[in-house]
């Protein structure tokens, strides 16, 4: 089958849906923060009656009220690509997926249509309370919503919590909780909404930077920058603490991952992290993989103890996950491969005999599936199967993407803690906006935090290739056969449709902002 | 009651401003999504080809297996 698939095919599949899950996530992030931040500046309104507080709340609501309405619904071309593009992955996953986004949808619907329109409609029609009540939760219900996605995704970092039915070719959940509370899960949520209001509060921040250097609506301007510094302050701390918790996670499930992200190729106990480095273009990657730096400087022992907490930990490189380390009980790739074509090929056995009615044969290979011990040996390879024969490069991630995204983000991360901590302080001291060029500052920060949340996104995505569930099902086995002509031309029109929205949403935030807030 | 929550939108929805343009902008993006890349874009391929699970399966597992 995988010699039949036009390579060409999945790679416009890959980035067909990189670019529709990539201009999604470009709306998505400012929703989930701003919402949040809108909620506290109605509270300060109803707490103390100043109406200066319900103008700054109108005029953010106004700029969420937009980015909602351009943004919403992008993430459904996702799922019609599930259906079309990678059937076979639907399919697979099963109810893990389907399930996850049923309720998303319904919960969506219902909280968001029901309290964004008290939100925006309801100012002098119902009663202070209500209103401020209706504004949280719409900002509850749009973070909540965003929860049953990103279990979905964690479940394809870590499968937990379902069995495999040999029969069905499904995955079958055997446990909601396990699914739903996996560490992956739990620790992907809390990540990526800490950075969402990150985001949010670096737009704040930048925006009402851009009335101080205008000198307009200086009083709206500065109050605007103390919730959001005080928001930004927290969410970046909280996307700190769980990026590092992230980092402990993916250097156990996912080694690969962690060793591209740091470009580490022979592993080490004592491991340094790379603080800053460049890789060189490497062309003799494979069969021994060594891409070499033009510069770097470490920290020593700082990725051991990033990972496992202690100086002493091993951290394996990429080639110990391709060779193997007998000594740190790492299977070899070819191990991994082999014992992943075993495991296809019982399943192949299960489904002849069944076709067959050979009922012996047939019991032979179901009990196989039933046995902890067989699925722990064999099927948790499955994935690996399908590289029987083909290069082992294409089992490593692009490393080179995966470890400048990475220390983008990380550095982006840090910038904007340090500037939501300074605007905090100067607002403080009433002296925010007194230096123009930290303003500037200010106003030019507003794209990173968007390049940072993108960046983040292509660790979590990038770094788990080749896999689309991990270790179970490769993304060649993913994709449904279908033309790659007909994959272009939507990626041409998603690339375009997607562009004009952002270019909307774009002339009409900037349309609304020179507007500023209302006349008192 | 019902009176009440339709007049709430309605009135909500007629004194918009600024809205509008971004009512063209939704309206016209849906369009495009629903009516125009759903429809003839973006089948759901097993729903579209086999009539029941069983046949789905199979199809799969046969993708599956034959690597």
């Amino acid at each position: 089958m995988l010699e039949s698939i036009d390579t060409s095919l999945i790679d416009w599949s890959r980035a067909q849906f990189a670019l529709t899950a990539m201009y999604h996530w470009l709306f998505v992030p400012l929703t989930l923060g701003l919402s949040f931040i809108v909620a506290f500046m109605e509270t300060i309104y109803v707490k103390t009656g100043d109406e200066e507080w319900k103008r700054i709340t109108k005029f953010w609501m106004k700029l969420f009220g937009i980015n909602f309405a351009i943004g919403v619904s992008t993430g459904i071309i996702l799922e019609f690509e599930f259906g079309t593009n990678w059937s076979n992955y639907s399919w697979f996953v099963g109810d893990i997926f389907g399930a996850p986004l049923a309720i998303e949808g319904i919960m969506a619907f219902f909280m968001e249509s029901t309290f964004i329109a008290v939100m925006f409609f309801g100012w002098n029609k119902v009663s202070k309370r209500f209103h401020l009540t209706s504004t949280w939760l719409t900002a509850i219900g749009a973070n909540l919503s965003a929860v049953w996605i990103l279990v979905a995704n964690a479940w394809m970092q870590d499968p937990v919590g379902t069995k495999f039915n040999p029969l069905k070719a499904r995955n079958e959940m055997t446990s909601f909780w396990d699914v739903f509370l996996s560490e992956t899960a739990v620790n992907k949520f809390m990540h990526t909404i800490t950075s969402s209001f990150t985001l949010a509060s670096i737009f704040v921040i930048g925006v009402s930077a851009w009335y101080l250097l205008k000198n307009r609506n200086v009083l709206f301007a500065k109050r605007s920058t103390v919730v959001a510094a005080v928001f930004g302050i927290i969410a970046s701390v909280f996307t700190i603490f769980t990026g590092d918790t992230s980092a402990r996670i993916i250097a156990r499930e996912q080694p690969m991952k962690f060793a591209a992200i740091e470009g580490l190729y022979e592993g080490q106990t004592h491991a340094p992290l790379v603080a800053i480095g460049a890789l060189k273009t490497d062309t003799t990657m494979i069969p021994n993989p060594r891409e070499r730096f033009i510069f770097k400087f470490e920290i020593p022992s700082a990725l051991s103890y990033m990972a496992f907490l202690t100086p002493n930990g091993f951290v394996a490189g990429v080639n110990d996950m391709v060779y193997g380390n007998e000594e740190q009980g790492i299977l070899s790739y070819n191990e991994r491969i082999e014992r992943g074509a075993v495991a296809i090929e019982t399943l192949k056995t299960l489904k002849l005999a069944s076709d067959r009615g050979d009922e012996e044969a047939f019991a032979e290979a179901k009990a196989k599936f039933d046995d902890p011990q067989w699925l722990h040996d064999y099927y948790q390879y499955f994935g690996y199967g399908y590289y029987k024969d083909r290069p082992l490069s294409e089992l490593i991630p692009n490393v080179k993407l995966n470890f400048y995204s990475f220390h983008i983000m990380v550095f982006m991360g840090l910038h904007f803690l340090i500037l939501s901590f300074i605007a905090l302080m100067g607002s403080l001291k009433n002296r925010w906006g007194d230096k123009k060029w930290l303003l500037w500052v200010a106003i030019i920060t507003i794209p990173m935090p968007y390049i940072a949340s993108q960046a983040g996104w292509i660790v979590a995505e990038v770094g788990r290739q080749p896999w689309v569930v991990y270790e179970l099902m490769p993304t060649v086995a993913a994709v449904s056969k279908i033309s790659p002509t007909a994959v272009q031309i939507t990626f041409w029109i998603f690339l375009a449709t997607f562009t004009a929205l952002l270019v909307a949403e774009l002339k009409i935030l900037t349309t609304q902002i020179k507007k500023g807030p209302e006349e008192k | 009651m019902i009176k009440k929550v339709f007049n709430f939108y309605y009135n909500g929805f007629r004194t918009m401003t600024w809205g509008r343009q971004l009512w063209t902008i939704i309206i016209l993006k849906m369009f495009i999504m629903f009516v125009i890349l759903k429809v003839f874009f973006f089948p759901d391929l097993l729903q579209r080809d086999f009539a029941t699970d069983e046949e789905r399966s199979n199809h799969v597992l046969e993708q599956l297996i034959n690597p």
